[in-house]
């Protein structure tokens, strides 16, 4: 039970994906301008992530390593991602209509957002047991969702300030996530 | 206005250069550049993927419905990120092993979706092709520069076939900052601006 503690906490805090591994900074910079959508794409990634990571690690030890099939990883990751986000999106259009509108356009871009396949592919590649990829998985979107609140919630105060010219919109964002990322970096050699 | 296909690859270079001008697929960007030589090696994977994606989804632009396109760029790309997976394995393996993770991401780099669906589905082979390898070039020369700057005040050094060469006398506290985590973000952000004084004089 501890190593699973320890292991969310690792993977939320100290090597976390979008400011320790930089995966899914895109989604990190194009939806942090506003609280709303930051929060929506967080509950996205949380949903999406969990399911894949258990799908691709399920695929990756009963059919990839099972036949020898290693290589075709890449792909068969990106199908499996690609395809659960479609069938997340029609299942929860015909039931639960509330948490799809307020999901909206995020559950499609989740495709493209590499945190999901950095995570699965990271599950493998520490040669996770099943339970620990879950786990995994689950934390590393929690912490994806964390540092983007965090980061929407600093954003929205720029918004307020008198920023340099040159420095306005995406190039002070980046060095403001520079500063949460050092904030994190503080986390190192906690486990 | 059309544009000849010089225009089309020199686009690549300084109007449209990602990551500054199209804030697209940072991941990379910011992961790989602890030295000059990662940068170069992500820079020139995206380059093959980009212009082979390009060019095949130009060339069968016209059999592509357009509903399930995106699955099919996927499919397209995936195809090309394998190959450039197997090749590197083959001649380049110490720089396969550093890369790591990230070669298998080009998958879902946006650069790479983003110009098949904007340029390569709506234009001739020749002109995808140019367009490729414009953004590709552009991107490459994004990667080595920002790995230049990070290298050189992080350790000193600039790395060519694996080979550091001391460029800061060693006398000088390197300021390792640049080459965590957090400096990359300052790093970028910096360079961001620095192109958008240059642009505005």
């Amino acid at each position: 039970m501890g190593d699973y503690v320890i292991l969310a906490i690792s993977c939320i805090l100290i090597n976390n994906i979008l400011l320790a591994q930089f995966l899914g900074n895109c989604p990190f910079l194009g939806t942090s301008k506003k609280m709303e959508t930051a929060v929506g794409m967080s509950m996205a990634v949380v949903f999406v992530l969990v399911m894949a990571g258990v799908g691709t690690w399920l695929i990756n030890t009963y059919i990839l390593q099972k036949f020898g099939l290693e290589f075709l990883r890449t792909i068969a990751f990106i199908l499996v991602i690609a395809s659960l986000v479609q069938f997340v999106e029609m299942f929860l259009k015909k039931s639960i209509p509330a948490l799809y509108a307020g999901l909206g356009i995020f559950l499609p871009l989740i495709t493209t957002n590499c945190a999901v396949m950095g995570a699965c592919l990271i599950n493998i590649k520490e040669e996770y047991t099943f339970l620990q990829a879950l786990v995994a998985s689950f934390s590393y979107a929690i912490g994806f969702g964390l540092a983007l609140i965090l980061f929407a919630g600093v954003r929205e105060r720029i918004l307020l300030a008198r920023v340099p010219k040159p420095l306005q919109d995406t190039s002070i964002a980046l060095v403001t996530a520079g500063i949460l990322s050092l904030t994190f970096f503080a986390f190192k050699g906690m486990v | 206005m059309a544009k000849t296909l010089v225009q089309e690859f020199t686009k690549g270079l300084w109007e449209e250069i990602p990551p500054f001008r199209l804030v697209l697929g940072l991941c990379p960007v910011l992961a790989v550049t602890k030295t000059v030589e990662n940068g170069i090696g992500m820079g020139v994977a995206t380059t093959f993927v980009l212009v082979g994606s390009n060019f095949f989804v130009s060339l069968l632009r016209k059999f592509i419905p357009s509903k399930v396109r995106i699955a099919c760029f996927i499919i397209i790309i995936a195809t090309f990120v394998t190959l450039v997976e197997l090749l590197m394995q083959a001649f380049t393996y110490p720089l396969f092993l550093k890369l790591g993770i990230f070669i298998p991401l080009i998958v879902v780099n946006c650069i790479v979706l983003g110009r098949s669906e904007a340029f390569a589905f709506k234009n001739g082979i020749a002109r995808s092709l140019a367009d490729g390898l414009g953004i590709g070039i552009g991107f490459t020369l994004a990667l080595a520069a920002l790995g230049a700057v990070r290298e050189l005040l992080g350790a000193g050094t600039l790395t060519f076939w694996e080979t550091p060469i001391q460029i800061l006398s060693p006398t000088i506290q390197p300021f390792t900052f640049m080459i965590e985590a957090p400096g990359a973000f300052v790093c970028l952000g910096l360079m961001l601006c620095l192109m958008n004084l240059v642009e505005s004089k």
